[in-house]
């Protein structure tokens, strides 16, 4: 079955906090361990992408407003 | 965009691209997105006007894609105060942390209270002087372990934390009070909520508007942004309590 939603995160600008991957129900973000972005943080993405529920969890709780969520239509 | 699929959720317009100066996971990103979400769906972005502090929040005009003037530390109310005077039809809000509302500028913020100045006051309260290295600050909290309170502070020689917002809850000139935070996905909602209420009460143009907002500072604490969370619902949020103090007809 397709996933719910999903979500885009603007890599170079995620500051890897860690936020939303602690605020997710889903547990379907976590931090990238073995790469980094521009400015050298573990950024954010989906690890999980099929239990994404597009609940807004994540983006509500970016501070830098880098997720986008995308919903599927009904 | 996927087949199928619609946006639900985005970086407000009124939030400019550039890339925040803040620390990873600071409360203040979150704030900056959802007062300008408000801004957003309210249609107030040409009638907002906004004043920056001196602090970490100093460049919050790079940020918030509104009309914005930069104060000296402590004063932005009382530029907020000229600013609404001289333009009453503008929206006119404050942002300020809390070593310049409630340390330098506890006079400006408390008489332009007193007088009833009809704008917003958003005070990001996170107990300690995060930019200039993490210092004490008047609302640090007993006990909390600062790099001028090594030993925690002890309120034998520096006090209890300084209560703003029940501070000027009593007095006659404003209108709505409340603390809210910024910890959790339900209480970054509620924030909202609660901005969106004292935006409305500012059209009504009763009284002063002030919105605590109990936030974190994990470079200054010495945690993650995780655990600064976690930090704010076992310590800051039993003394800070969360809520809406007073508002009209109450």
């Amino acid at each position: 079955m397709p996933a719910k939603g999903y979500v885009e995160i603007l890599v170079d600008t995620c500051k890897g906090c860690g936020l939303c991957v602690a605020n997710c129900p889903t547990q379907c973000l976590a931090l990238k361990q073995d790469d980094t972005n521009v400015y050298g943080y573990h950024y954010s993405y989906m690890s999980e992408p099929e239990k994404c529920i597009a609940c807004m969890n994540c983006a509500v709780m970016c501070p830098d407003s880098v997720i986008t969520v995308y919903k599927k239509k009904s | 965009m996927r087949e199928g699929y619609e946006v639900i959720y985005q970086k407000p317009k009124t939030l400019t691209d550039n890339k925040m100066h803040y620390c990873p996971g600071c409360i203040h990103g979150t704030m900056h997105k959802i007062f300008m979400e408000l801004i957003e769906e309210m249609d107030l972005q040409e009638k907002t006007v906004g004043v920056c502090p001196v602090g970490c929040s100093v460049f919050a005009y790079d940020y918030m894609d509104v009309d914005m003037q930069e104060a000296a530390h402590g004063r932005a109310a009382a530029v907020a105060t000229a600013i609404k005077r001289m333009l009453p039809d503008r929206i006119v809000f404050s942002y300020q942390g809390d070593g310049d509302l409630a340390a330098i500028g506890t006079a400006e913020t408390l008489h332009a209270c007193n007088r009833g100045e009809n704008f917003l006051f958003i005070f990001i309260n996170n107990g300690i002087y995060g930019m200039t290295g993490g210092q004490m600050a008047p609302t640090t909290l007993e006990g909390q372990k600062t790099t001028t309170s090594p030993f925690g502070r002890d309120k034998k020689n520096s006090g209890s934390p300084l209560k703003m917002t029940e501070m000027v809850t009593p007095l006659d000139g404003v209108a709505f009070t409340a603390r809210v935070s910024g910890n959790t996905p339900a209480n970054v909602r509620k924030a909202k909520r609660v901005f969106k209420k004292a935006l409305e009460i500012q059209q009504q143009n009763i009284g002063t508007q002030f919105v605590e907002v109990v936030s974190n500072c994990p470079s200054g604490w010495k945690c993650t942004p995780v655990e600064s969370m976690e930090w704010i619902v076992e310590k800051a949020i039993p003394y800070y309590p969360l809520g809406i103090f007073k508002e009209p007809g109450k």
